[in-house]
Order: structure tokens, then sequence, then C-alpha cells
């Protein structure tokens, strides 16, 4: 079973939000960059097939040199090689356009299944693995916290937890699933795992090596501009309840609750 | 030239989601804005009945898709067909409520029809006659007004809480069709095998309208029996940070946060919680905020409407008994 996995680098959840002088970007100067955490559900599920049926485990990222360490994390862990998109007139794209560059360099990749994260916890879109799916014309289960593969390995089951009930999901390979929290606990890289992973085959590409005319790419093709970027906004700290006793506090809280804030 | 408001409604077991009223809602003010129509496509299997309530918040038009194909959602289904209904109506905007459904259909439906998406709003607006979409990103750490290029429809979800629904009003009501579309069987790749239903019976958190939420401080799982308690006597659902889903205390799906649920409750009330970015980020549009934290310095205090410093395991059950006498 060949299975190929999305990566994504993003800011690590603890970085605080700096929004740059062009008030649509935001600075990147102190980002600590990590491995989206959802696509490291993707590469720790996509391992664990791959002890159990066999065959190969590619990572694929898109974006500039640094990425090359989320997805050395990622051959670290166990898969087996990698491919970067590399492309200055990548930078800018937005969803469509970063799908349809990871379409290019998969569709033409041995495969039975992808999974992507089910979000980035950048952009908060969702949106890259539905499109990159559509790209490759094959179906999608997204949001998934259980994969089962049936033993041919020819089609599988994937639980998606909705609202207040869980869908499981039939689905005939290939397909895609974008994965949550909840799938499985992914592993951490061992010394060894490192080591190994700094031979194991990393390619680059540019769009021109996918075929594809990077003026469909970038800033200028996004079909969502951004018009600005702001700060959330602010919330300002509100009342410290008093009181002498707890009963008293709680008291004194139920009734600014009722009767100040009323949404009680 | 596309011209209208399209809604894409959501129903389940054949009853609309409230999510829907509010982007109807939503819709329709957008739609007076431009001087256009409202249409709402209703998408299922025998719930041509339910139509009506569509236009009672205010769609001019609703278009029904109804085939036994179409009973339970999937993406392949779903998506092919709104999508020949878009192509044959050339709406100017489309929208969708930002839950499970509605996030998984927007994203694939906006692919194959190569069109922008901005996905889980909590604003828009018409500016010369386009729309502008804001969104939150980073879990809410920055928000992104964004506009649209060669996308027809201007396509996006809104966040379920957020829109204001208007009052249904029954002497307004829609013109209802019946929707012409073909679905080929070979297109549908998928099929929902099982539905399993959650053991809880409250609203998932992305819905509910009342969370009470516990952290580190809850010490324990036992410790979370305050919470249901309190949780019940206000009608709440109940949530967790990341510390305690990963201490194994709750289950992930509990989890508010950047890596979790990003809420949008009329109350949030945070015991235990110290206040980490990563969850500040997916509960900063509730519209009040409590925290109950024994430490003064705890950074949640900075967020909260109110604050009670103090030991929670005193506090929630004395304000369970509070709540016994007034609700």
């Amino acid at each position: 079973m060949n299975i190929i996995v999305c990566i994504k680098q993003v800011p690590d959840t603890e970085t605080q939000i700096k929004i740059g002088q062009d008030g649509k970007s935001i600075i990147e100067d102190d980002i600590k960059w990590v491995m989206n955490p959802y696509d490291e559900y993707g590469v720790e599920e996509a391992l664990r097939l791959k002890e159990k049926f066999g065959g190969e485990v590619t990572v694929v990222g898109l974006g500039p040199k640094r990425v090359t360490e989320s997805l050395r994390t990622a051959l670290a862990m166990g898969a087996d090689k990698g491919i970067l998109i590399n492309d200055p007139a990548l930078e800018g794209s937005d969803s469509l356009g970063t799908a349809k560059a990871l379409a290019a360099a998969i569709k033409d990749l041995d495969f039975d299944l992808i999974f992507a994260g089910q979000r980035g916890v950048d952009d908060d879109s969702g949106l890259v693995g539905a499109a990159l799916a559509e790209f490759l014309d094959i179906p999608q289960a997204s949001v998934i916290v259980k994969v089962e593969v049936a033993e041919d390995g020819k089609s599988l089951k994937a639980h998606r937890p909705v609202e207040g009930q869980t869908l499981v999901i039939e689905s005939s390979t290939p397909v895609l699933i974008t994965a949550q929290k909840g799938l499985n606990e992914p592993r951490y890289a061992s010394l060894p795992g490192i080591m190994k992973a700094k031979k194991k085959p990393l390619e680059e590409k540019t769009l021109a090596d996918l075929g594809l005319d990077p003026s469909e790419f970038g800033e200028g093709a996004r079909k969502l501009n951004i018009v600005e970027l702001t700060p959330p906004p602010q919330r300002e700290a509100g009342k410290i309840v008093e009181g002498e006793t707890p009963e008293q506090k709680a008291g004194e809280l139920a009734k600014l609750l009722h009767e100040e804030a009323k949404v009680l | 030239m596309a011209q209208g408001v399209f809604i894409i409604a959501e129903q389940r077991g054949g009853e609309i989601r409230k999510v829907s009223y509010e982007i109807v809602s939503e819709a329709r003010r957008l739609a007076d804005s431009l001087g256009q129509k409202v249409t709402a496509v209703l998408i299922g299997s025998n719930i041509k009945d339910k139509a009506a309530t569509l236009g009672h918040y205010g769609a001019d038009k609703v278009l029904v898709a109804d085939d036994p194909r179409l009973e339970t959602y999937t993406t392949d289904a779903y998506v092919s067909v709104i999508a020949e209904l878009v192509k044959a109506n050339d709406p100017a905007i489309a929208l969708l409520g930002a839950s499970s459904q509605g996030k998984d259909l927007a994203s694939r439906l906006s692919a194959r029809l190569g069109v922008g998406m901005a996905q889980d709003c909590t604003q828009f607006s018409i500016e010369d006659g386009n729309l502008t979409a804001t969104r939150p990103i980073y879990a809410g750490k920055a928000y992104t007004r964004v506009t649209y290029t060669n996308s027809s429809p201007q396509m996006a979800t809104a966040r379920p809480n957020v829109m204001a629904k208007n009052e249904p009003d029954e002497s307004k009501t829609a013109q209802i069709i019946d929707a012409t579309f073909s679905l080929d069987d070979g297109a549908l790749k998928t099929k929902v095998a099982d539905v399993m239903k959650d053991e809880t019976e409250k609203v998932d958190l992305t819905e509910a309208d009342k969370i009470v939420s516990g952290g580190r401080g809850m010490k324990g799982p036992e410790g979370y029996g305050i919470l249901e308690e309190l949780a019940d006597i206000i009608g709440a659902s109940v949530g967790a940070s990341r510390s305690a889903v990963d201490a194994g205390w709750r289950p992930h799906s509990d989890q508010v946060g950047q890596t979790g649920k990003v809420v949008s409750p009329n109350l949030y009330l945070a015991c235990g919680i110290s206040g980490a970015i990563q969850h500040l980020a997916g509960m900063s549009t509730a519209k009040v905020i409590v925290a109950i934290n024994k430490d003064p310095d705890a950074p949640i205090f900075q967020k909260a409407d109110y604050g009670v410093v103090d030991d929670l395991f005193k506090i929630v059950p004395a304000l369970t008994e509070e709540f016994k006498k007034v609700l």
C-alpha cells in the first residue's frame, strides 16, 4: 500500500501573531516553524498502515527551503521519501493554487491513499485537502478519527465525528483522508531515525519541473485576496466578583450573569 | 451577469439546522443591500414540506433537490447536485454554514467551481457591489478581511452562533421550486455505512449556546462531576483545555482551542483554566466569558468579563445551588 502524506509547515501554536507593516502579512522573524499538528496524525497513520500492509510512504510539502525540516521530521518518524515543491512563484498562492501544485506533483505517483491535516492551524481554511482530492478526481473523507482499511486494501471505512454523531464513511481507494486529533498518538522520531532520515531521498521540484505555468500561481493568481490583517477585537479585563465567602461570590456572579449580562 | 445570493440549507433527518436560518437571515441583509434576491437550496429526501420555513426567515425562493440518494449527506452527491444548480442559476454569492457538513461541502464545491471560498467567517459586508468577508485566522489570534477575484459565485461559510437570526415571519412566503438535476451513480464513490450517535445528548461545543469548560485546575477526571452538574442546571455543554485532554481526563472531542474546537457561545465559563494562548484563541468570540481560578495572575482574567478568584471546587457547587434557585 503506497501512501502519500501532505505536509504544511506552520507557526508553532504558542506563537504570538504580530502583523507586519504592510497590514497583510505576519512578522515571521521570531517564529518557530513546526509541522502542522494535524499533519502529524496523517504521518503516523500512514506509518501504521505501512507496517501492516507494506509499501512506501511519501511525504510532500510545498513552500520555501525551511519546509525541508518538517519533511525530514516525517522521514525521521519513518516515511521513506520526500518531495518539496519549492518555487518563488508559489509565494502568496491561495488554497486553490497550493492544491493545484500538489496535484501536479502527486498525480503520476503510484498511491492508494493520501493523508492531509484536516486544516492548517495558520490559515484555518481546511480547503487544500478537498481541493487536492477534486483535482485528482478521487473521493475524500474529512476530519477523520479512525481508519479501517479492508484486508485487500481496496476499500476502507473512515470515522468522521460531526455534531452529535459519528459517521462511518465507506470508500473505495484511492481516497484522500484529512486527519483529526484523536486518530492516533504520533510517535517521536528516534535518534537512529533522525540519522537515517539524513540519507533518505528528498527531491525538490519547481513549477517548471511539474509542467506548470508560474503565472497561474502566487499572489497575482489568488481568487481570495487579503485586504488586511487585524489583531482580534480586544477584550477588556472585566469585573472581579467580590465577596467574603465562596457562597457570596457565587451568589454575586449568578446575579451578574442573570441581571447584567443577561445570559442566564 | 451573476445575480442574487444563494444559501445552501443544511438538514439532518429532515430537520433544518439552526445555522441555516442564521445564514438565510444574513443572506437577506446582503441581498437587500444589493437589491437582489435570496435563493435557498434545500437538499435531501422527502424534505419539500420543510421548505416554507426558509421563506419565513427571508428566502425569496427555495430550490428543493429531492432524491432518495440525497437523504444522507455525502460529499460526492451533494457537491455534484449543488454545482449543477449553481451553474444553472449563476448567483453572485453563495453562503453555507460552517458546520462539519458545510465546511466539507463548501471546500470541495469551491474547488469544483474554481472560485474563492472564505471559511468560517464572522462578518460579511457588501462593498462596491462585491462581497467582503472577515474571518479569524490562527484560531482567532488575527482576523483577515478578504475579497474575491474571478469568483462567480463568491463563496463563504459562516461560523455558527455568530450571524443574527431574523425573527421568523410566517407572512413571508418563498416561491418553492422543484430543482432539476442529474445525478450519475458512477460519480458516487462514498457512502455512509453507519451513523453512531454520541452517548451524550449535549449540544456539540461548536453550536452550544453555553459552555462550562475545565482545565488543569480540575485536578483529574473526577473533578468534572461538578462541571457536569452545573452544565445540566444551566443547559450548557462541557468543554476542556488541551492539557486536560492530553492528560486523558476528557475526550478529544471536548477540546477547545487552536488544536481543538473553535467555539462561539453566549456564555463561556472557564474553570481552572489559566488561559494559554492556544486556548484563548479557541474561545475569544464567546459573548460573555467568566473565569474561575485560584491564581489572580492567570492570563484568563485579562479576557474575562467576570472573574472569580477562589477555589473552583467551592465556587462551582455554590453556583450550581444559586442557579437551582432561579432557573
